[in-house]
């Protein structure tokens, strides 16, 4: 043994084996390359929407233009017309044009959500931050302001503030729909930042003499990003469907702009007489919301920092 | 006689995103005979583990059989269908995973775990199965075996847990037994307790049994036969003494040379003297710690008590103990993460405050702290140049170039290549983080190093390799280390000053010579007797001594009266131990033991 302890030659031709594992990539299934495909579309729409529709948002087509040339109808119904040449989509319960209004309304859906889980997400992530990081105290009083709004049915609370606002507008819906989300990003952000704030390297950052600022800029916020950003997907997926709920009965987006959300409420009378003008609005909110989550399940199968850094900025 | 198990070329590979097969284990043969217990060692990703699973028909998600065949009784396994493969685990092959306290449901009794699979597959009533087991308590010599079984997990201790695994697996009567590391995570003195009750019941029961782990001395005192393995194929295959004796393969005596000897006197790294009279680098006095609220200057749980230890320039101090002992609380208040309650910490002969939070960037640059586990010590989202670099910014205010360099610089220190520095650490393995985590310490250009078992969670052959670093450092760098660890050859082998820690008290401190030579304080003895050595038939000549008899397996215990180390002491006084705060004794110069038997005693 001890000609062995004295034998300090290093000369052995065997390396330490690799146990790294290779570098994890986000592979993105077919599921989420569509997913992809359909929010860009959507993201495409939100820019150009108003220059390519055929009409304004607001406009009540003329009954000119339903004649059917060799008819001898002169005055033919416009509402909830069926797709043809002249409105691809069909019209609406007022002789609208059901494409230009989608059009125009995804610019107001889709901003409106953004903005408003944008808001949740500042107003969320801040406090939860604070509270993770924070004494006891600070700790203490947010979470139990936080329990008693989550306590409060958000939709109820919304209806509530909208009421006491007399319907005050799109500014107002934003404000109060990010007020009422950031209470649930509050529980998340608090959760995943007290477990990073015990970790290792956070207390190695301690052990240096760090600030709070770069504890939470360098140490904590890149390693709860990923997680944030599964769930900003999901809460972007609550928020259109909140607005959209909020505009179905009446307290969302004011007319004459069209909101998908609302243009479902407007034109439900049509189910009845056979048209799809509902529908249509439906089917957009749908494929939003799927692709959105469709995008996220690959997201969080996934664990790579770069993507999740650009989609919580 | 026909093998009870052969493995036959046996290929395994492993099939990643792109479809591709990467093979793991490369045509590995060998054969268990009936009553043989045959050890699979190497390091991790030799895999030991794959092979020893196949015995199973099983494979980790990912893996898949490739060719081969794992005859059981000169059956063949592999192809097995499920439903026979259900009656083949549990019944014929039973599998001992490597943490019994993460295996056990903590809300079932023992017995009912114990019995579980044996009255599952309908081999025994769980009458039967119940006597069985209690057979096995005592073959296992495990406490009051009357009622063991009516206990929780969590009312037994680590050691006796294991063991309770193994009554598990033996409680169906299998004719193969699959241990997987079952002692890795143990103290030494735990470790040769289920060592022994191991070794004892697959005797009694005559079960063959294969036996995974990465310490070669372990398996010495266990196995029948070897099998050596490296990257997927076997290096060497023959029965342990002669494997051990006369190893005839490279790798063999590699992993060998990775096991340290055992502690003996003389082998601690000596430095100079030439700075002992000036203060000393970072002193702790009457250190009084604990967790939990502080009333009137004493914590809720204390964890030290008077502790005294001196870290002189230059010099490294191991720090030993058990788990429990209070090692790492040291090391944090010395690095101000857990304040004392009372006595004071001195850096170069100045009180330092005790929170971290009122000591300068200059008291704090002079002591750093290297974490264990360098998986969590190091933050996922940063790059190797943005780790090493940030405490060069920090302390030094260098910046651009200069950090670059400087970065570059630290990389060679710990000898990894500058492209690391691009890279996020979930690229490296095990040991390459630890050297990053060092490096991260050194980029500080501290004074005092802590290294809290910075080598426990890597493999031997690693573990070695930044133990050579970590001397290389010393003499290069002239910083003072303070190395804790449960290991004392790795404390031996390192250390030029050793601390013993039991309970919270240091029992005994001196030159590394000096503690490993007579006189030695009781537990000291305990610890230095519990090391496994490298040779067959250790084991049964340790469990011999009275050392052993009375201190193996007990969970150490914080008293603040008497002794704490009285209930494990073979030479315990009633009436004095428990009573008494024990004295310190010097028994030469800086050598100090605190213990109640006078020197004319210790020399008996």
């Amino acid at each position: 043994m001890s000609d062995q302890a004295n034998n300090t030659d290093q000369s052995f031709s065997f390396d330490e084996l690799p146990d790294a594992p290779p570098k994890r990539k986000i592979k993105l299934s077919w599921p989420g390359k569509i997913g992809i495909a359909i929010v860009l579309f959507w993201s495409v729409i939100v820019v150009i929407g108003p220059t390519i529709s055929p009409y304004h948002e607001a406009d009540i087509l003329d009954e000119d233009l339903f004649i059917v040339p060799g008819s001898d109808e002169m005055y033919p119904d416009t509402e909830f017309q069926p797709p043809s040449k002249i409105v691809y989509l069909g019209s609406d319960y007022i002789g609208r044009d059901l494409l230009s209004r989608i059009l125009y309304g995804a610019r107001t859906t889709i901003g409106i959500s953004v903005l408003a889980t944008l808001l949740a997400y500042l107003i969320g992530v801040t406090a939860g931050i604070a509270a993770s990081v924070g004494s006891r105290y600070l700790d203490m009083g947010l979470s139990r302001v936080n329990d008693a709004l989550l306590s409060i049915p958000s939709i109820m609370f919304a209806l509530v503030l909208i009421a006491a606002l007399n319907s005050p507008g799109i500014f107002w819906l934003i404000l109060i729909t990010g007020f009422i989300y950031a209470a649930s990003v509050f529980r998340i952000a608090r959760s995943l930042g007290q477990e990073v704030m015990v970790s290792d390297f956070v207390e190695a950052a301690k052990v240096r003499g760090e600030g709070l600022w770069w504890i939470i800029t360098r140490e904590i916020l890149p390693n709860i990003a990923m997680p944030l950003a599964t769930d900003f997907g999901l809460r972007f997926v609550w928020v259109i469907l909140f607005i959209s709920s909020l505009s179905f009965l009446g307290l969302g987006v004011q007319p004459p702009m069209s909101d998908w959300g609302s243009m479902v409420k407007e034109n439900l009378p049509g189910l009845v007489l056979g048209s799809y003008a509902p529908l249509m609005p439906a089917f957009a909110i749908a494929s939003l919301t799927i692709s959105v989550n469709m995008i996220v399940d690959d997201l969080s199968a996934a664990t790579g920092g770069k993507l999740a850094k650009r989609m919580i900025s | 006689m026909s093998a009870l198990l052969e493995v036959d070329n046996l290929q395994i590979s492993a099939r990643n995103d792109d479809d591709e097969l990467t093979p793991i284990v490369k045509g590995v043969s060998f054969n268990v005979q009936p009553g043989e217990v045959v050890a699979l060692i190497g390091e991790s990703g030799s895999g030991k583990t794959t092979i020893a699973l196949s015995s199973l028909g099983y494979t980790k998600p990912g893996l898949e059989f490739v060719g081969g065949e794992v005859r059981l009784h000169g059956e063949d396994v592999i192809s097995m269908q499920n439903d026979r493969l259900r009656g083949l685990r549990g019944q014929r092959v039973a599998y001992l995973a490597q943490s019994a306290a993460a295996t056990f449901n903590p809300a079932l009794t023992i017995g009912e775990q114990v019995t579980e699979s044996t009255v599952l597959h309908g081999l025994m009533s769980q009458e039967e199965a119940n006597r069985r087991a209690e057979d096995l308590y005592r073959a296992l010599e495990l406490p009051d075996p009357d009622r063991l079984g009516k206990r929780y997990p969590h009312q037994v201790s680590g050691g006796q847990l294991q063991r309770l695994m193994a009554a598990t697996a033996l409680c169906g009567k299998p004719d193969l037994l699959v241990l997987d590391e079952p002692t890795t995570a143990l103290d030494v003195t735990t470790q040769i307790e289920v060592l022994k009750s191991f070794k004892s019941v697959i005797q009694q029961e005559g079960a063959s049994a294969i036996y995974v782990t990465h310490d070669l001395s372990v398996v010495a005192q266990i196995a029948d036969h070897i099998v050596v393995l490296y990257a997927g194929e076997i290096q060497e295959y023959g029965t342990a003494d002669q494997v051990v004796t006369q190893p005839s393969h490279e790798y063999t005596r590699r992993l060998m040379y990775a096991v340290r000897p055992p502690p003996a006197a003389g082998q601690g790294d000596e430095t100079s003297d030439e700075h002992q009279r000036k203060a000393p680098a970072l002193e702790v006095k009457n250190l009084l710690a604990g967790y939990g609220r502080t009333q009137n200057g004493a914590p809720e749980i204390t964890v030290l008590r008077d502790v005294n230890v001196a870290i002189e320039r230059g010099h490294s101090v191991g720090v030993i103990g058990e788990s429990g002992c209070g090692k790492s609380t040291l090391a944090r208040v010395m690095a101000g993460l857990l304040p004392a309650a009372q006595g004071e910490v001195l850096l170069d002969g100045a009180a330092l405050q005790p929170a971290l939070q009122q000591r300068s960037r200059n008291e704090l640059q002079k002591i750093q702290f290297v974490f264990q586990m360098a998986d969590t010590a190091l933050n996922p989202r940063q790059r190797i140049d943005k780790i090493l670099g940030r405490p060069v910014e920090f302390y030094h205010g260098l910046k651009g170039e200069e950090k670059r360099r400087r970065v570059g610089e630290l990389l060679q220190m710990v000898e990894l290549p500058q492209e690391f520095a691009g890279r996020y650490p979930e690229e490296l393995s095990g040991g390459q983080k630890q050297r990053i985590n060092l490096a991260r310490a050194l980029a500080a250009s501290p004074e005092v190093l802590l290294c809290d078992e910075v080598i426990s969670a890597l493999d031997s052959i690693v573990g070695a390799n930044v133990i050579e670093l970590l001397k290389r450092l010393r003499k290069q760098t002239g910083v003072s280390f303070v190395f804790i660890s449960h290991d004392l050859s790795t404390v031996a082998s390192f250390a030029d000053q050793i601390v013993v820690l039991y309970a919270g008290r240091v029992v005994e401190q001196g030159p590394t010579n000096a503690v490993l030579s007579p006189p030695y304080h009781p537990y000291t003895r305990l610890l230095i007797s519990s090391v496994p050595e490298l040779r067959v038939g250790w084991l049964e000549e340790t469990m011999e001594t009275q050392e052993a008899q009375a201190g193996i397996d007990r969970v150490v215990t914080l008293t603040d009266k008497g002794c704490p180390f009285f209930d494990r002491c073979p030479r315990a006084m009633k009436g004095t131990c428990d009573e008494e705060t024990p004295p310190v004794r010097n028994v030469t110069g800086s050598h100090s033991i605190e213990c109640h038997l006078s020197e004319a005693e210790f020399a008996q």
